[in-house]
């Protein structure tokens, strides 16, 4: 495989993902001035984090004052799942590139950029991460900054649609697979209804989306692991 | 807020979410041979990514009804395995006729 071949695979899968960052983090832009940031400020976070979650977490710690140490443990918890991500990702990167590319893959693991990576044949090219990224980081970006500096401009229904992209891609990732192995298909059904009944139940409901994100995916993933381990030549 | 003050915060909030995602990258490169551990990696993404599905696709349109639509739809069109470029503009389409079929109805 070439570099190029990879870049511009990753672009095209990081289209749909440019496209439903462009539609979260304009969200975040509007909700950043309403909190009493500017928009370069907004940007510059957008820019420098890349995460929906933990961005929208840490906006009233940033703007209410909150302790540093607040917000690193907000981070922390709610961003937990990018760890086990990159472990996933440490197993499947292409082994013969250099490992400076680990540093730079790894600040593209985000939720959309993961599902895209992984749903890749074989090895995965550092390459095809950073034509990702490349649409991605500045969806991601230039998004915030439109929706600090425009406002309520854009459409609501615009957004509405927009904000389906990155489930429409995470669905094109995981069904094919589910279809052709049973046990990968009791591990999505497993893994929406768990994560279903986290927002249904008293108590349960209270825990932060990220964290459930966690707690679901160590219990599915173990249980599936532990009934219906996979053969040698997979994975 | 002083400049100082909110790149104080830019830097714990980037560094702690950046540490979390290079960490294993950078210091776990050993292939893993041992089967749970391997199966468990395996499972990794197709967990995570329907439990990033759903049920928050159902809430992230202006109406839950757009919303099954789009999984409906999502749901059809990745099952004959096309493209995730196609499946997420379907999914988009179908939010975006529903939501104009509710405005005309309503």
């Amino acid at each position: 495989m070439n570099r190029w071949s990879d870049f511009q695979k990753g672009m095209k899968d990081g289209v749909p993902i440019g496209l439903g960052y462009f539609a979260v983090s304009f969200t975040f832009g509007i909700m950043a001035i309403l909190a009493g940031l500017n928009a370069w400020q907004a940007t510059v976070i957008s820019l420098t984090n890349l995460t929906s979650a933990g961005q929208f977490a840490g906006l009233p710690l940033i703007v209410g004052g909150g302790s540093l140490y607040e917000l690193a443990l907000t981070q922390l918890v709610i961003n937990m799942r990018y760890c086990l991500m990159s472990f996933a990702l440490s197993q499947k990167l292409d082994r013969r590139v250099p490992f400076v590319h680990r540093f730079f893959v790894a600040f593209g693991v985000t939720d959309e950029i993961f599902g895209v990576s992984v749903s890749q044949k074989g090895r995965l090219s550092p390459w095809y991460s950073y034509g990702a990224m490349s649409m991605a980081i500045p969806g991601w970006t230039f998004g915030t900054l439109c929706g600090a500096v425009l406002g309520n401009l854009l459409p609501e229904f615009w957004l509405s649609a927009l904000s389906v992209a990155i489930y429409g891609m995470f669905l094109a990732v995981i069904i094919p697979p589910a279809k052709k192995e049973r046990s990968v298909r009791l591990a999505v059904i497993g893994a929406m209804l768990l994560s279903t009944l986290f927002r249904l139940l008293p108590v349960l409901r209270e825990i932060s989306s990220g964290f459930v994100i966690i707690i679901t995916t160590v219990a599915i993933a173990g249980l599936a692991a532990w009934f219906c381990p996979i053969k040698e030549e997979e994975g | 807020m002083s400049n100082d003050r909110f790149f104080l915060y830019i830097l714990v909030m980037a560094g702690v979410t950046y540490l979390i995602r290079a960490l294993p990258l950078v210091l776990f490169r050993k292939e893993i041979t041992h089967p749970f551990l391997k199966s468990f990696l395996y499972y990794v993404p197709y967990a995570s990514l329907a439990a990033m599905t759903f049920p928050a696709i159902l809430t992230a349109t202006s109406s839950w009804i757009s919303g099954a639509a789009a999984l409906i739809i999502a749901l059809c069109v990745a099952y004959k395995e096309k493209s995730l470029l196609t499946v997420a503009i379907c999914a988009c389409a179908a939010v975006f006729l529903t939501e104009a079929l509710l405005r005309f109805a309503g």
